[in-house]
């Protein structure tokens, strides 16, 4: 019952929207093209969620058919180049910063390079990544990568070199081999930072899928929005939208849940 | 008696960046093998430093340290550190922490596991085995931080202030406690305090330290007889001389200070 109310707790203030919404859009004070009513909305979502043809059993299965509707195949085609995107990102970030965390003459003759290409958006990267992958999934899983990586990168390096010296010496009195201390103390150490990186990572790789969809491929969330504009179909856009936002806060909570699993030993978790 | 832990004209200076401090210049000081040896003096004097160079953690500026006539190089389980911080891993439960060393000494989960469970009753902690060491108090995790180093079976024990940061209850019951341990197990102890009376508590020999250039100022066997009574006269007549011993240090400490800060 307790989990009951927490969510009425929490649909209370988007209800309150909703009917605002609603009345405004019954009142009449905009136009239905600039802002259709809830009620439309929700019809196109419908729309653009269900499948577009009937159901033939003999071309598909009945699985294939129900996620065959666009919003389906929009939704996974962008939550696909993000799983990709930030992958390649992490897995490039994430040794190279256990190695500069460790190292701090590494960290010194790389920090001025870092320090100049970290505040450069992702997005300003467009022009270049269309020029040297051309248009497609490469160009999009670049920009992701680089959305990732980053975050990925200079959390790990705070998290490895704050790793308090006193569980190093600890653990070397106790024999522990480089590798052990590495494995056992370092990684578990920085493990908090990590994370926070990788839910930085996410987010932003979330934030570039969408705009490398508008510009780089004619699948995905972000190229649906921007196609439904070129026909005025507001209904779309905002659906499209809202779509955007649940899944983004369905990997939220995802990571939210991994990291109270991960970090269950840390103070306030 | 055999010599276990022997310093050799042990000399620490530290240079940072603007500064250069000499914290120990020659001590000589040899502990025999089972023996219970309390360091006192003044903060800062350089105690920590001279377990640290026993530990094997810095080598000291000059001099040698020996264990068992072998040259300390690094750290060794064969001399288990005690932290006052206790330096357990947050990220592994109780038995985790205890079996650490046996982990990274290779030893088969046959070995590890009943070794783990006999350390875990004797300290006390076999009911909080699957806890995460935030969910102790403060005496239970230096009891943790005692059997992870006692998993090891070290012939010699390192103990920084490892009670200092206890209430006195707690304090009380865990000296029992170690010199219980202590008695059965036959290790060598090198404890660093800054309580007089823990030292008399405690040791067989107290040494205590001046302040900074830190060097042996005195060196004194405790004739007293185990189990030992903070209300005895012949306790309180020793703890008075210690006292005054380490009253004397602390002002020469305070004064020094005085004078470098108005030579600034
Ligand atoms: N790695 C280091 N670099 C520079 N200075 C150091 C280093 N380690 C210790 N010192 C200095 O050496 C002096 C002695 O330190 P140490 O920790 O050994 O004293 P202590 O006797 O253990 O003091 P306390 O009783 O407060 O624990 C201090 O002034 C400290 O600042
Ligand atoms: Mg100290």
């Amino acid at each position: 019952m307790q989990w009951l109310r927490k969510i009425a707790r929490g649909l209370a203030a988007p209800a309150l929207l909703l009917v605002i919404w609603q009345g405004v859009c019954e009142a009449g004070w905009v136009t239905p093209q600039a802002l259709p009513s809830p009620y439309a909305v929700g019809l196109k979502w419908m729309e653009y969620l269900l499948p577009g043809q009937a159901y033939d059993p003999a071309s598909q299965s009945w699985l294939m058919w129900v996620l065959s509707g666009e919003l389906l195949r929009d939704a996974g085609g962008s939550l696909w180049r993000v799983i990709i995107g930030f992958l390649v990102g992490f897995v490039l970030a994430l040794p190279l910063g256990l190695l500069m965390g460790a190292n701090a003459r590494l960290r010194e003759f790389a920090n001025p390079l870092i320090q100049v290409l970290r505040p450069i958006p992702p997005i300003a990267y467009i022009p270049l990544a269309i020029l040297w992958f051309g248009l497609g999934n490469p160009p999009a899983i670049f920009l992701i990568a680089l959305g990732a990586f980053f975050p990925v990168l200079m959390n790990t390096i705070a998290g490895v070199s704050q790793v308090d010296s006193i569980y190093l010496r600890a653990a070397r009195n106790l024999g522990a081999s480089h590798s052990r201390i590495f494995m056992s103390v370092i990684l578990p150490a920085a493990m908090p930072f990590i994370l926070s990186g990788v839910r930085i990572g996410i987010g932003t790789s979330f934030l570039v899928v969408i705009v490398a969809e508008m510009i780089a491929v004619n699948n995905g969330l972000g190229y649906r929005i921007l196609e439904a504009r070129e026909y005025f179909w507001t209904d779309k856009i905002i659906a499209g939208m809202l779509s955007i936002g649940l899944i983004g806060l369905a990997i939220d909570l995802a990571m939210d849940r991994l990291n109270r699993h991960l970090l269950r030993w840390h103070r306030g978790m | 008696m055999k010599p276990a832990l022997e310093f050799q004209s042990v000399a620490q200076s530290f240079t940072t960046h603007n500064s250069h401090i000499q914290v120990l210049a020659s001590i000589d000081l040899t502990i025999q093998e089972g023996e219970f040896v309390c360091l006192l003096g003044p903060s800062g004097c350089g105690k920590s430093t001279l377990l640290n160079a026993a530990a094997g953690f810095v080598s000291p500026t000059q001099g040698k340290v020996k264990f068992r006539g072998n040259l300390v190089t690094g750290p060794s389980p064969e001399r288990g550190m005690v932290f006052q911080e206790y330096a357990l891993f947050p990220w592994m439960s109780v038995e985790d922490n205890v079996a650490f060393g046996l982990e990274a000494r290779g030893e088969s989960k046959d070995v590890i596991q009943p070794r783990v469970a006999a350390l875990l009753a004797k300290l006390r902690l076999t009911e909080f085995a699957t806890r995460w060491p935030r969910d102790l108090s403060g005496g239970m995790r230096q009891r943790v931080a005692i059997a992870r180093v006692l998993a090891l079976d070290p012939p010699c024990l390192l103990m920084d202030e490892p009670f200092g940061a206890l209430d006195a209850l707690t304090r009380r019951s865990l000296q029992d406690e170690l010199l219980q341990l202590w008695s059965e197990l036959g290790k060598t102890v090198l404890f660093v305090t800054h309580s007089i009376e823990e030292a008399i508590l405690l040791a067989d020999r107290i040494v205590v330290m001046t302040h900074r250039p830190g060097k042996v100022k005195k060196d004194c066997l405790v004739a007293l007889p185990r189990p030992r009574d903070p209300s005895d006269p012949a306790f309180n007549a020793l703890k008075q001389e210690m006292g005054q011993l380490v009253m004397a240090e602390q002002h020469a400490f305070e004064n020094a200070e005085r004078l470098s800060f108005t030579a600034d």
